[in-house]
């Protein structure tokens, strides 16, 4: 019974921080120096590793479909199925996995750090609400990130299929092959889903990581321990939420 | 000081205030008055509930009984420091961490766009003089001793132009000298600025050298108020052990000591 008044308290607060930094939203042009800054953190630090990782993604994806599809003499239409599952499952969950690892567990980090050497405190005794000033840039730093972090793991992916498409001996398809299913298969409306989904998925994390870290309480040693719920907590939730979130998209 | 800016005091009045921590009653019906302009010094042993009274009077938690007022704005409303400006020095600092000691100080006529970039900055300039941070400027907090980022830390409550400043153990960990400076530097900026001082601390020196009023807080209850000078001359036995620790003169170790030196 504690345990579901618990989490609905903190289901609670978490709207109220989120409505709190929504309201908030005016002052962005006020904070954009933040917010050019927490752009440039949070795509210096995913860019590079969604890059590589959607790459192997698509080449692993490229690897097992051909070697499921080939018997049916289907594997010129390597490229769709690689492309489509990329634009509308893989890309955006594993982004927003890899945004957990970096950028997520960074936030819960940085605010947990701040709570517990009262420097929250000290904003909130200067009349300047948090959630302006700590959750509202990072909040519109992932909301423009995403959809590039999406873009680039998608094309990522696709390439890597490419690639290994054409130099397993075994499947060997041509550049043009490989392409042309994909795009007679993935038209605009899967990009759109993707980045929808990916932005949803990006805004949550942020939200849950913030409020994760604005929660902590009691000494440094908090801070670790608010890094890992966080990362638990967001990664939970990418999974279930991509299960309805894909319900009212398809 | 001619960097001040002259403000009009506010007063703060106790009644009856109580909190507790789950099963722990931290502060049992405290009650106080610090007229506007006083430096009033809250003493206490560690641990009597000191800095959970200032959370209650800047306003960062409610009291669960009794009431903490400003003017005569609850303290614990968040719009009452929109009508006042309140400051409170924190005991280790709370600089953030993450900007340099100048964005510390720029911080809140920034975020509340009282000036332009040129006004905070001769501003945050003549504040950073005035306390002898001047040199630390571009360096980030972790990189300054205990001294510096106590007085950085006052400098960032001074930019505020607070009616109402409180100061949390602001000589603690400090040593005897840097601690005289600090007692006249809460002086000076209370006698410049005209704003109400309240000082928590179990210092007894600062207490006695500048305080209007004192008061004395020991397991959540006041136990004393009054003038420096009543305090010293109180008979209260609880009064007197605080201010003077009875140490057995008998007592080896302190012979011992005695001897030595
Ligand atoms: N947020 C809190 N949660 C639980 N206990 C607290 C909290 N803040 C203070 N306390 C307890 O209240 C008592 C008084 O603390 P404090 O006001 O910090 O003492 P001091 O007079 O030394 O400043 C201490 O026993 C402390 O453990
Ligand atoms: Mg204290």
């Amino acid at each position: 019974m504690k345990a579901v008044l618990d989490l609905l308290e903190w289901i609670g607060s978490g709207v109220q921080m989120t409505f709190r930094t929504i309201r908030y939203f005016p002052h962005l042009p006020r904070q954009w120096r933040r917010l050019v800054d927490q752009c440039l953190f949070m795509g210096y630090a995913t860019v590079p590793l969604v890059a590589i990782l959607s790459f192997f993604i698509g080449a692993v994806l490229a690897l097992q479909m051909g070697y499921s599809i080939i018997d049916f003499g289907a594997k010129q239409y390597i490229g769709s199925i690689v492309g489509l599952s990329m634009v509308r499952e893989l890309s955006p969950v594993m982004t927003a996995v890899m945004v957990t690892g970096r950028v997520g567990s960074a936030v819960t980090a940085e605010l947990a750090s701040m709570k517990v050497y009262q420097e929250v405190d000290a904003l909130r005794t200067m009349n300047i609400p948090p959630e302006r000033f700590l959750v509202l840039p990072r909040l519109a730093a992932i909301i423009v990130v995403m959809p590039v972090l999406i873009m680039v793991s998608v094309v990522a992916g696709w390439i890597g299929g490419q690639v290994v498409s054409q130099v397993v001996p075994w499947i060997d398809i041509t550049a043009q092959t490989y392409y042309n299913a994909l795009k007679s298969f993935t038209d605009l409306d899967d990009v759109t889903d993707g980045v929808i989904k990916a932005e949803l998925f990006g805004i949550g994390i942020l939200l849950i990581s913030s409020h994760i870290g604005l929660r902590t309480k009691g000494g440094p040693r908090e801070i670790g321990a608010a890094v890992t719920r966080a990362v638990v907590v967001c990664i939970i939730f990418i999974l279930i939420f991509d299960y309805f979130i894909t319900n009212v998209l398809i | 000081m001619e960097s001040t800016v002259t403000v009009e005091p506010v007063a703060v009045r106790i009644e009856n205030l109580s909190k507790s921590y789950g099963e722990q009653e931290v502060l049992r019906g405290v009650s106080l008055e610090v007229k506007p302009g006083q430096i009033f010094v809250l003493m206490g042993p560690s641990g009597s509930g000191k800095s959970v009274l200032l959370r209650q009077v800047i306003g960062l938690e409610a009291p669960d009984q009794g009431e903490v007022l400003i003017g005569d704005h609850k303290a614990h409303i968040p719009s009452t420091h929109d009508v006042f400006r309140t400051a409170l020095v924190f005991q280790a600092g709370a600089l953030f961490n993450s900007m340099t000691v100048y964005d510390n100080l720029a911080l809140y006529p920034r975020e509340h766009r009282l000036y332009s970039e040129s006004e905070i900055r001769d501003k945050v300039t003549s504040v950073m003089k005035a306390l002898s941070i001047e040199t630390a400027g571009r360096k980030i907090p972790a990189e300054l001793s205990g001294g510096m980022k106590k007085r950085v830390a006052v400098a960032r409550a001074i930019i505020m132009e607070p009616q109402l400043i409180l100061y949390d153990e602001p000589t603690s960990e400090l040593d005897p000298i840097l601690s005289a400076t600090t007692s006249e530097l809460i002086a000076t900026i209370s006698r410049e600025t005209g704003a109400t001082s309240l000082v928590v601390t179990h210092d007894r020196d600062l207490a006695l050298s500048i305080a209007d009023q004192v008061a004395l807080l020991m397991n959540g209850r006041m136990v004393f108020t009054g003038t420096p000078g009543e305090l010293s001359r109180s008979e209260d036995s609880r009064v007197r052990e605080f201010m003077n620790p009875s140490i057995d003169p008998h007592n080896p170790r302190f012979r011992k000591q005695e001897n030595d030196a």
